[in-house]
């Protein structure tokens, strides 16, 4: 090895007289066949031209010959001319003269020799693009053969340039020509440096030393002199082809900042076919967002480009999912959704791995039915509100069937990502958090029970709701915090129309109580500082006059006031009444009650202020449990509507209105009299603690 | 502030050794020290670091792990390095990752280091390495601590401060001492001829060195049979001699234990291909080389009877007497695999750091807490730590010490900066579910089980709990006092264990029927399982001390197994839920079911007490409406009773719903009540 190299070293210098003034020969055969005198008047400063001499005649080299003519056009392209110098015969000069020097091709710079190469260096195509190439970039390429040789290359390059490390097992070889012709192309943009040591190659971290390699060296970005710069291997064959491929990628930004749609993005990636990562940023997490990019980009270099996609800048797009990964070139565009830096990598790496993973989740989906399509996993779709909730009941009732045990849904929490793009097109983003698959996720957001429902606000505050879970109270906790909480009413116009109900237009089609604090003698009817509320319907406004009072306190008193006077018992509204702590006087009636009845209660609770008791009915049609309730109380159904003191908290006594007598307010106030006195007797009595049957299933115990 | 200085330029100059020799009399002063930047050193690093200590790391060597360097000397490690486990929950992930330390950061998985599933140990100095520049931890290389010894002061946090010097006779004083050094120093046998053996540390790793030779190997841990399996192809043959009789890990279930990677040599021994192994006590031994430089195993009791005048020749050796002597035939060479113990040179006699006891010499005696006997605030983190678990559970190894040294942390924490151990409160409707994502993903408790247990302290009224995680269960009776946490009202402990009687070196570990697969045959378990074991007060000194040795804890009021698992998944609603709840419930006497809220509304009616699910919930306003859809989903499923349906013209038996409920709970006797509707709702949720 190292004779070729210091043949190729030692004949540099070479200095050419003879010169005389012939005009070029014009042909249209790529290879020229000229005189010497023709040869040497026609060089031109500067331009090259690899010349062969010969006596017409020379059997031996005619394979040559036919391997140089063939190469005439590549060099060509290089601006290299081939010729072909006849010598007269009775030519002794020396090129001519000498029978040694018409074994040797010469190449020629303007009309300085550069190099003379034996002809069996130059035995097919390859080797003679490679060789002339490589004699003719001598500056640009440098050959090393020796770790230190490279390191010294290595570090006067920090900081300045980056380094292209070829290693070939022989010259003159196909790999070697592509090398050089790259180098040809790229050698003003980064240093070439070729070696065809094995050795060398092992030492740089790459063992596998049976084909050539080429490795791309970021020293530009260098800064650590004593580290070396960092590298990133060419997977492929050495072909001219990638070697392009390969140095236009190292080229590219690491990471590409995007802000507008992902679909519309165009990359170096993606034009070479390759896919583009997309990575979601939020404003706050710029930073990490970033180099979290970096460090992906440069676990993918060469084989995906890596884009940072500002989520805040753009409306609608995805919830908190980090990883979209974006194949493109005729390929239907794939969004995956990944978790974790490490999927991304392995998945880009391993592209079988794309096709087996999507083909899961398509059985998966087959295997679901449709309601679960929104599997963890796979991309949330924007969805509106109604079927959020669909899903949401859909997510409870699976849990709750019957194969499954309840307790086993430990794992379910329900995110609900509540976005607002730009105004007027809200929509809900509702996903699912597995909290087995994702424990972290689970401990950063503070979830300890399950389910748990979270909505997010634009990425700023989380609510954790604590409502019942049924879609009523779903629905108007979303429709609720669509508005900002507290609202501000510029106008009086703005006020009033908030109390009744019709501003922000937002809940105006969606029954709610509306509070107004009145802080300032805008209006006549309260003295401030009070609240003002507005049931739904918005028939009356009720003031109410604050005085010093706790949030908490204040909380408690409108949620008293909220309550009615004669209200009908549901499944949803039983614990408010039951927080008054006050026995029930409870008409359960087999659908709406009727007027009469109605009347009659209303007046009997309307008719003491301090009520001590709560007068409530229940409507059987619309909560059938109440049939449960009376199942309980008497062994035989009563015949309805039926009147029932229900007293919760002395010992739970139940009485039971006489069905002989008509309900009037003065009936039930004489019954109530008896009551008191003790004069009734209960109809049943239930002092039950609900605590744990006996077990039979049990482990024993192994003491 | 001269010390503080004097560091810092210590740091950046040489000339600032100069300045620094002015101030020699004086002391650098960190709160912490730790000696040794091997993996238990940088993980102990991690966590004061994560918590704003002042601490620093002194390390000998110019890298940390330097360990991992040199040995093993083959370079293949035996701790697993499981990449794919098909589930994304990366704290279950650990349980199948030996190497990684434990962090915040995700690049800091050894996977990233290594694919080989027993990875080189190259990778491992890179990872540690890693570890340690990628996390900014404050190592100190080429600082070797050369002598440690107290400085009584009443200030300090412990009465003494730890004065520590260096090998360039500089000082350093600290207020708790954590030594994670491993262990470094080869274990020697000497006997007569002992100079002929050569070492582990130094013996060659090429094979060719041994091409047709044959060799006898001292030991018969993991490196003797490594140093085996290396060089098996190419001697005559090799034997092994020993005291005690191969321990297989697969029979014992001890990590450290031969693995069946390295038994390469079992093979051919029991397949009479010329290898062996021979049980002897190696201090009666002795060797003699011949004059062609063989050398030949005698024993001693022939050496001392001998003519001191004569050669070799006038040596009995015991073919003499007896000719059919095991190992008759003259060796080339002889190796020394014994192992390591901890270097107990550097430490002054005041600090009263003593060897443990039997087969526990080579470390250090610690307690359950990991804190030394003889000196308050030195703690023993990592290899050296291994004394309390020795052959038992993985505190030796990375797997195992992570946690321990986690462990260590906490409890320092607590003692010294008044932050109590971690721990998050859940209403007691959470209980069940809380357990069971304990027992199916903490790697923690999986790692080292029996030494570590999740400890659950119950509120008073049993209406909530706080759950503290891996709590070293041998000081469970200080758990008050080294937590800063209360347990007024009754704890659970949640502990994983092997079967007592399966595991062992001895033990057919591979017998019909080894495992037991249902719920009310739990507690003969052989594999590792979750148990539970439930005190109505916290166990005092002394019942920890009279507890059988063969139990983690001492006599509980109540105990729990959970079946074992052939997939170690804990999650079967029948047979590891079901079970698991009712026994909660008993201890606890309330009622742990989950209702809908119509059920609640139903007690509410009926009943004074309602079960802490529909208290906790409903009553709160937070009950499980569900929809249309789902009441009869729950209708259908037998689960809620559809009144929608009922004519109530006649009086149903109860009986009716009886069947359906039968087929949920098999061996579940239901008394029939007047109020039928509580076994309707019995396991609605």
């Amino acid at each position: 090895m190292s004779t070729q190299k210091d043949r190729w070293v030692s004949s540099f210098s070479f200095l050419l007289f003879c010169a005389s003034s012939i005009p070029t020969w014009g042909s249209a055969r790529l290879l020229q066949e000229l005189s010497p005198q023709e040869y040497f008047s026609s060089l031109q400063a500067g331009r090259a031209s690899l010349a062969y001499f010969s006596h017409n005649v020379s059997p031996g080299a005619q394979p040559f010959l036919e391997q140089i003519e063939n190469s005439a056009e590549a060099l060509q392209d290089y601006g290299i001319s081939v010729v072909k110098v006849i010598c007269p015969k009775e030519d002794v000069s020396r090129y001519c003269g000498k029978e040694n020097a018409l074994r040797k091709a010469y190449l020629f710079r303007g009309n300085m020799l550069i190099r003379e190469f034996p002809t069996d260096a130059l035995f097919d195509v390859n080797s003679i693009v490679a060789n002339v190439l490589f004699a003719l970039l001598f500056n640009e390429v440098k050959y090393v053969e020796t770790l230190a040789d490279l390191q010294n290359i290595e570090n006067t390059l920090k900081g300045r340039l980056n380094m292209v490390f070829a290693y070939v097992p022989a010259t003159g070889t196909a790999e070697h020509r592509a090398v050089m012709e790259a180098a040809f192309v790229y050698g003003t943009v980064h240093q070439f440096v070729l070696t065809t040591e094995a050795a060398l190659l092992k030492d740089t971290g790459y063992p596998d030393m049976s084909s050539a390699r080429l490795l791309f060296c970021h020293c530009q970005r260098a800064t650590d002199l004593a580290q070396p710069c960092r590298r990133t291997a060419m997977g492929q064959a050495l072909t001219m082809l990638n070697i392009h491929r390969h140095l236009k990628l190292m080229g590219a930004p690491l990471v590409t900042e995007v802000a507008e749609d992902p679909e519309k993005v165009s990359t170096v990636h993606l034009q070479l076919g390759l896919p583009l990562v997309f990575i979601l940023s939020q404003k706050e997490t710029y930073e990490a967002d970033r180099r979290t990019a970096e460090f992906v980009a440069w676990q993918l270099l060469g084989k995906a480009g890596v884009a940072l996609l500002s989520r805040y800048l753009l409306s609608g797009v995805l919830g908190f999912l980090l990883f979209v990964v974006f194949l493109s070139s005729g390929v239907p565009i794939k969004y995956l959704v990944l978790e974790d830096t490490d999927e991304v990598i392995t998945l880009v790496e391993d592209k079988s791995k794309v096709k087996q993973i999507q083909e899961e989740e398509e059985e998966e989906e087959e295997d679901e039915d449709e309601k679960e399509n929104n599997n963890q996993g796979c991309m949330p779709k924007q969805i509106g509100v109604l079927a959020a909730l669909i899903q949401i009941c859909a997510v409870i009732s699976k849990a709750a069937n019957k194969t499954v045990n309840f307790s086993t849904i430990f794992f379910f929490i329900l995110f609900l990502h509540y976005l607002f793009s730009t105004p007027g097109t809200q929509g809900v983003l509702l996903s699912r958090v597995n909290c087995w698959d994702w424990p972290g996720v689970c401990t950063e957001e503070n979830v300890t029970q399950f389910p748990t429902i979270k909505i997010y606000e634009k990425g700023e505050r989380s609510v954790m709701y604590n409502g019942m879970w049924g879609t009523d109270e779903l629905t108007s906790f979303i429709m609720l915090s669509r508005v900002p909480c507290p609202l501000k009413l510029a106008t009086v116009e703005e006020a009033e129309g908030y109390l009744r109900g019709e501003f922000p237009s937002e809940l105006s089609s969606y029954h709610h109580t509306s509070l107004l604090g009145v802080f300032s003698t805008a209006t006549s009817e309260v003295s401030p500082p009070a609240l003002l509320l507005a049931r739904s319907g918005g028939q009356s406004v009720e003031g109410i006059t604050l005085s010093k009072q706790n949030a908490q306190d204040m909380v408690q008193m409108i949620r008293y006031e909220l309550l009615d006077i004669f209200p009908e018992i549901t499944v949803q509204n039983l614990p408010r009444y039951l927080q008054l702590r006050k026995p029930f006087l409870i008409l359960f009636s087999d659908d709406d009650i009727g007027q009469i009845e109605s009347k009659e209660m209303l007046k009997l609770a309307k008719g003491r202020p301090q009520q001590e008791f709560v007068a409530c009915w229940l409507n059987l049609k619309k909560t059938p449990v109440g049939r449960g309730v009376l199942k309980a109380y008497f062994a035989t159904m009563p015949s309805l509507p039926v009147l029932v003191w229900v007293n919760f908290h002395a010992g739970g006594q139940v009485f039971k209105f006489p069905s002989e007598q008509s309900i009037t307010e003065l009936n039930i106030l004489s019954w109530l009299e008896k009551l008191k006195a003790g004069l009734e007797v209960p109809s049943s009595k239930w002092t039950r603690v609900c605590n744990v049957p006996k077990h039979t299933l049990l482990a024993p115990v192994c003491l | 502030m001269a010390p503080v200085v004097c560091g810092m330029l210590l740091g950046l100059t040489l000339y600032a050794g100069h300045l620094c020799a002015v101030f020699a009399a004086d002391f650098l002063y960190h709160d912490y020290c730790v000696i040794g930047a091997g993996p238990s050193g940088l993980q102990a690093a991690y966590f004061l670091q994560r918590a704003g200590r002042d601490y620093v790391i002194f390390e000998r060597s110019h890298t940390p792990g330097s360990f991992f360097a040199l040995y093993p000397r083959h370079r293949k490690l035996i701790s697993i390095n499981k990449r794919y486990t098909g589930k994304s929950n990366s704290e279950f992930n650990l349980r199948h990752d030996w190497n990684s330390l434990l962090s915040h950061d995700r690049r800091l998985l050894f996977q990233r280091y290594s694919r080989d599933f027993f990875p080189d140990a190259d990778a491992m100095v890179r990872y540690l390495e890693d570890f340690a520049s990628l996390l900014k931890l404050r190592v100190q290389y080429n600082t070797a601590i050369v002598h440690v010894m107290l400085e009584k002061d009443r200030q300090a946090w412990n009465g003494h401060y730890f004065l520590l010097t260096d090998q360039d006779r500089q000082n350093y004083k600290c207020s708790s001492l954590l030594v994670a050094t491993g262990t470094w120093v080869p274990n020697v046998v000497n006997f007569p001829g002992s100079e002929y053996v050569e070492g582990y540390e130094t013996v060659s790793i090429n094979p060719e060195d041994f091409a047709g030779q044959t060799v006898l190997i001292l030991g018969r841990g993991n490196s003797a049979f490594e140093t085996a399996e290396n060089i098996l192809g190419v001697t005559n043959f090799i034997h092994m001699v020993s005291r005690s009789r191969v321990r297989l890990s697969w029979a014992t279930h001890y990590v450290g234990d031969l693995r069946a990677i390295n038994n390469g040599l079992l093979d051919t021994y029991q397949l009479k291909s010329l290898d062996g192994l021979l049980e002897g006590d190696l201090e009666d031994l002795a060797i003699v080389k011949d004059k062609k430089g063989k050398l030949h195993i005698t024993l001693r009791f022939y050496l001392e009877n001998r003519n001191t005048s004569g050669g070799i020749d006038s040596i009995t050796l015991p073919q003499d007497e007896l000719d059919n002597f095991a190992t008759r035939a003259p060796y080339d060479r002889v190796i020394r695999c014994l192992g390591w113990k901890f270097d107990f040179s550097i430490y002054n006699r005041s600090l009263r750091m003593m060897p443990g006891k039997g087969n526990k010499k080579k470390y250090p005696q610690i307690k359950p807490s990991y804190e030394s006997r003889g000196t308050r605030g030195l703690f023993v983190i990592g290899t050296a730590s291994h004394s309390v678990d020795f052959r038992k559970s993985a505190g030796g190894f990375i797997h195992g010490f992570r946690y321990t040294t986690r462990a260590v942390h906490r409890l320092l924490e607590n003692r010294h900066h008044g932050v109590p151990w971690p721990s998050t409160v859940y209403p007691i409707t959470q209980l069940t579910n809380s357990i069971i994502k304990r027992v199916n993903e903490a790697s923690g408790l999986y790692q080292m089980f029996s030494v570590l247990a999740d400890i659950i302290l119950l509120r008073e009224n049993a209406t909530a709990f706080e759950y503290l995680e891996e709590y070293p269960v041998g000081v469970l009776a200080e758990l008050e006092m080294q937590t800063g946490r209360k347990a007024p009202s009754g704890l659970f402990v949640i502990i994983m264990e092997y079967g007592r009687n399966f595991s062992g070196a001895d033990k057919d570990v591979f017998y019909y029927n080894r495992a037991v697969g249902e719920a009310q045959h739990a507690w003969q378990s052989n594999f590792l399982h979750p148990v539970i074991y439930f005190y109505k007060q916290l166990p005092t000194e002394r019942e920890m001390r009279l507890q059988h040795p063969d139990w983690p804890l001492p006599h509980p009021d109540a105990i729990h197994h959970i079946v074992e698992d052939f997939l170690t998944d804990w999650t079967a609603p029948n047979a590891h839920i079901l079970p698991l709840r009712r026994f909660l419930e008993n201890c606890l006497s309330t009622d742990l079911r989950n209702f809908f809220a119509e059920s609640c509304f139903l007690f509410a009616f009926t009943h004074q007490k309602l079960p802490p699910f529909c208290r906790q919930g409903y009553m709160r306003l937070q009950g499980l409406v569900g929809s249309e859809g789902l009441r009869r989903h729950a209708a259908e499923a037998g689960l809620l009773e559809d009144y929608t349906l009922s004519d109530f013209l006649g009086d149903r038996t109860p009986d009716n719903h009886k069947g359906s409920q039968d087929r949920l709970l098999r061996d579940h006797v239901i008394p029939v009540r007047p109020l039928q509707h509580l076994v309707y709702a019995k396991d609605e949720l």
